[in-house]
């Protein structure tokens, strides 16, 4: 039986203790008609070295290589030591830290986790992780509603250059609590929020403001913070936390510094991994703490007056709380971060640095390259971080569909957002792409472009 | 004890993990010096090996499956296998970008469409998405598919949403997250929902109800049936929180006891790791009534191909929760441990996990401890009660649970559910050996016996652990949640 450890002797011992004539019995108080007969057809178990086969068989049928695709997940190296220590037993089998003496290890890892987003944001408090970067962005949006008590609008104005996707899982969070999402409209030549043509905004909650935005460049993030404070709105910095190694992080924005900052934590030692598990890291004001919704770790001292961690502020939480907590949330994204924290303390700030200047090298590289072909240029002027869109002349699905035959991962169609755009697509190049893979790509597109023609 | 320094207090201005990063640092010529940043942020400076070193052994300081018995109720703190993780974290499933066009996706897409039938068939529900990325989004998934459903029938006077007493934290809070109110319904003295209280609760305001069943009170919910019954007459639909779904998997239907959608916690029910907090995977089910609304994206097979099926496929949906599709590494797990499994192993689960429940609570009985619902058969959990030793001993639920520490058990949960003073709610799984199990009753046995001979022996308790019992009111008094440099000085 797999898994199950039980021998026939040890069944008929520990029925005979119960005092019950057969493991059927131990179901006596479930009504007849709602016993189970026979299941539909599953399929037969398999012993480990089958699954393993089908598997390796599945796996082998993905996509591998080099992937100019970014749009909200990247491909970066990742230290060996990352995953090999996360998934240690220790790590990998141990439920969230209620019981704090037995999980120094975890809480302590936490505490370390909080401090390393503090310092690349440049901000006060951080809890212990969300789902991900676009649910998380809904909940900074509630947290917004919670802690400005000036504005009661519910309305909540948002860069229409942020992911767009994240909009949509957005307004699915905080759809049925009142909530409404408006549109800070896009400057559609140069692809950022024109700041010389801000809209007068009043009554509004917070504003939301993506570094670097959904097409890879960079917002006058400061100019945008002042004026949304001036109008006593807050500022939901979105961002994506590698390039925070290397731009102006969220608290360092403006006059007074982001409110509160949040994003995917993928980039920082989570594999592709088809889209998850990533994880939503949250930061925010010291004065806001008792508003954030997720777990926090504190240091404390015990008995004997050590230094020692624990879950802190927990009557913000479900289990105290119940339907008055700031979140529904629970099991949150805990190995995750306990990868991406052994991920930072392995590369460092300069490590960090390193990695995200070259991701821009990389994409500048890139982008000049594929502009060399005959009918692909930028769609946007102005300075971009590791993401840039392309016109390619054409309709961008059928040659990505093509490139994708030819081993390449193109990149992300932009029409599907906006048929207006249905000949761009989204390149990405991090530090794993070579001057090869490079050089590869504008063969394939040549290739393509020229057929397509 | 052993402390251990702060990752940070290891480092040296200028040390790195050398071979980790780009061995040379590029210019960024194109970057406008107003956007770059001047402060470099405050992160570790160490080696390899002092960050391997260092987590090594943090990791030693945690209790886990792997390393100790766990029986923590509501849970399922079953034994992980190996395979599914070495098998999710093959490169073709870690290197494929989530964007990845559908047919780079085949091998991925398959794996996902063969666990949404997989979990279908063996909770008699029509549909299912694997999306939520923990239980409690599974559970906001379900009750806003409630709500989707009465708004789409023109229905907006439903803004009730009944819980029992006893239903977990996350139940009224997602109710509450879904703009619901909540009604809570008690418990009878069998560990039942009080029917005459549910038929008073009912009537045109109720969108719907959320049950565990078994309860997170352990016991079955006999009368289920007619439950469902009531609630349908009245208008309102059944969530199913399918946390304990371990004791009856194979065994009983929540789509034969008439819920219309279900969450099932992967990370219980399906051995997907808890990884100190997360992630998990809440996959929702629906019947026939809801399924137009679960959330997207879903996978699809059409002849030989598979594709997801996304906003144009599924209109009605209430839309996306994750940038992507969800926690796929863990979905992975879970479909390998199900093939695993197959038809017959996944009775057997519920078959193992009821009789290791009833068998430590039949013989924590014989040993004198107040068993709560003694009339009652276990599920895959029960609950004891200390309430006894508490009050002549003064030696209540969180002493026993600290003092298990010191004999190499993980605690019991204590304190959950909160009808039911001093408890620990017991939850052995199925993996476990019969010694353990007569390991954990002798070790319970001899901690009584060390409270009536020397009380403050458990209550001082853990005493061989890294550190003793926490200052929690110091926690949340003078908060400390950041490493800064100088204020680690002063300490
Ligand atoms: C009964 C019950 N419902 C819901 C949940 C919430 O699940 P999750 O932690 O995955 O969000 C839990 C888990 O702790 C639970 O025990």
């Amino acid at each position: 039986m797999p898994f199950i450890p039980h021998t026939e002797d040890d069944i008929r011992e520990m029925l005979a203790a119960i005092g019950v004539p057969d493991l059927d019995t131990l179901f006596d108080e479930i009504p007849a008609e709602l016993r189970a007969g026979r299941l539909p057809p599953l399929p037969p178990a398999l012993q480990e070295m089958d699954i393993s086969r089908l598997m390796q068989e599945r796996a082998a049928r993905d996509q591998t290589g080099p992937c100019f695709i970014g749009a909200g997940a990247y491909q970066h190296h990742v230290p060996a030591a990352v995953w090999q220590l996360a998934t240690r037993g220790e790590f990998y089998s141990a439920y969230t830290p209620y019981q704090a003496e037995a999980s120094q290890g975890t809480l302590q890892l936490i505490y370390e986790y909080q401090s390393m987003m503090c310092g690349l944001m440049a901000m006060e408090v951080s809890n212990a992780s969300l789902y991900d970067g676009a649910s998380g962005l809904g909940e900074a949006m509630l947290m917004a509603v919670r802690a400005n008590q000036k504005i009661r609008s519910g309305r909540i104005l948002i860069a229409d250059s942020l992911h767009p996707v994240y909009r949509q899982v957005a307004q699915t969070v905080v759809g049925n609590q009142g909530v409404t999402l408006e549109s800070l409209p896009l400057d559609a030549a140069s692809g950022v929020i024109d700041t010389d043509a801000l809209p007068p905004i009043d009554d509004v909650v917070a504003v939301v403001i993506p570094q670097p935005n959904f097409f890879g460049r960079l917002e006058a993030v400061d100019r945008l913070t002042d004026w949304a404070h001036a109008a006593g709105a807050l500022v939901i910095g979105v961002v994506n936390p590698l390039a925070m190694a290397l731009l102006r992080p969220p608290g360092e924005w403006g006059e007074r510094g982001a409110d509160i900052a949040c994003g995917d934590g993928q980039p920082l030692g989570v594999p592709l991994s088809s889209g998850g598990p990533y994880y939503g890291f949250l930061c925010c004001r010291r004065s806001m703490v008792r508003r954030m919704p997720g777990r926090i770790v504190g240091r404390t001292v015990d008995l004997d007056g050590n230094p020692g961690y624990t879950l802190t502020l927990q009557a913000r939480e479900q289990h105290i709380r119940r339907s008055r907590a700031t979140s529904n949330i629970c099991t949150n994204q805990g190995l995750v971060v306990t990868a991406s924290t052994i991920h930072m303390a392995l590369l460092g700030a300069e490590g960090l640095r390193r990695v995200a200047a070259r991701c821009h090298e990389q994409t500048r590289a890139l982008v000049q390259t594929l502009c060399e072909l005959p009918g692909v240029r930028p769609l946007h002027q102005g300075v971009c971080f590791h993401e840039r869109a392309l016109d390619l002349g054409q309709p961008a699905g059928p040659v990505l569909e093509r490139l994708a035959s030819r081993g390449v991962m193109g990149g992300y169609p932009l029409g599907q957002h906006d048929p207006a755009q249905a000949n761009a697509v989204l390149v990405c190049a991090t530090e794993c792409i070579t001057e090869a893979d490079i050089r590869a790509y504008r063969d394939a597109l040549a290739d393509v472009l020229r057929e397509a023609a | 004890m052993r402390q251990d320094r702060l990752i940070f207090e290891h480092g040296r201005p200028g040390r790195r993990a050398a071979a980790q990063a780009p061995a040379t640092a590029v210019q960024t010529g194109e970057l406008p010096a107003d956007m770059l940043r001047q402060q470099p942020p405050r992160l570790p400076e160490v080696s390899e090996l002092q960050a391997v070193r260092h987590y090594t052994r943090l990791s030693q300081k945690n209790f886990s499956i792997d390393t100790q018995f766990y029986p923590l109720g509501s849970c399922t703190m079953k034994y992980n296998p190996r395979a599914s993780n070495s098998l999710a974290m093959l490169p073709g499933f870690l290197q494929r970008h989530p964007w990845a066009p559908d047919g780079q996706s085949q091998g991925f897409l398959a794996c996902v469409h063969e666990l949404q039938g997989m979990l279908r068939d063996v909770t008699g529900l029509a549909a299912f998405s694997l999306t939520p990325m923990a239980g409690a989004q599974g559970e906001f998934a379900g009750v806003a598919m409630i709500r989707a459903y009465h708004r789409a029938r023109g229905d907006g006077e439903r803004t009730e949403i009944l819980v029992p007493d006893a239903a977990h934290g996350t139940n009224p809070a997602t109710a509450v997250m879904c703009g619901f109110s909540v009604r809570e319904l008690p418990t009878d003295a069998d560990g039942d929902v009080d029917m005459q209280a549910l038929r008073e609760a009912l009537g045109p305001k109720t969108a719907g109800i959320m049950l565990t069943n078994p309860s997170t009170l352990g016991v079955f919910e006999r009368r289920i049936r007619e439950m469902a019954d009531l609630v349908h007459e009245a208008g309102g639909l059944l969530y199913y929180d399918g946390a304990n779904l371990n004791a009856i998997l194979g065994k009983s239907r929540p789509g034969d006891m008439g819920f219309d959608v279900i969450h099932i916690n992967l990370h219980k029910t399906f051995s997907t790791p808890h990884g100190g907090g997360g992630p998990g995977a809440g996959a929702i089910g629906a019947g026939e009534r809801l399924q137009g609304f679960l959330p997207i994206p879903m996978a699809a097979r059409e002849g030989s191909r598979y594709r997801w099926l996304t906003e144009d496929d599924r209109p009605q949906s209430i839309g996306r929760l994750s940038a992507f599709m969800g926690n796929a590494g863990v979905i992975l797990r879970a479909y390998v441990y199900a093939r695993m499994l197959g038809a017959e192993g996944m009775v057997r689960v519920a078959e193992f996990a009821t009789l290791n429940a009833n068998y430590l609570m039949s013989r924590l009985r014989a040993e004198g401890f107040q068993v709560w619902f003694p009339q009652r058969r276990a599920s895959h959990e029960f609950i004891i009660s200390l309430k006894r030793e508490s009050r002549e001993l003064g030696v209540g639920a969180m002493d026993f649970a600290k003092r298990l520490l010191d004999y190499g058990y993980h605690a019991p949960t204590a304190y959950f559910p909160l009808l039911v003073p001093e408890c620990l709610l017991i939850e052995p799984t199925e993996t476990e050996t019969r010694e353990e199990l007569d390991g954990f009753i002798d070790a319970m046995v001899a901690i009584r016996q060390e409270a009536r001979r020397d009380p403050e022996l458990v209550q001082g308790a853990p005493h061989g652990l890294p550190v003793r019992r926490l200052d929690e009111v110091r926690a949340a008094r003078d908060l400390d949640l950041c490493w800064a440099p100088d204020a680690a000085g002063a300490t």
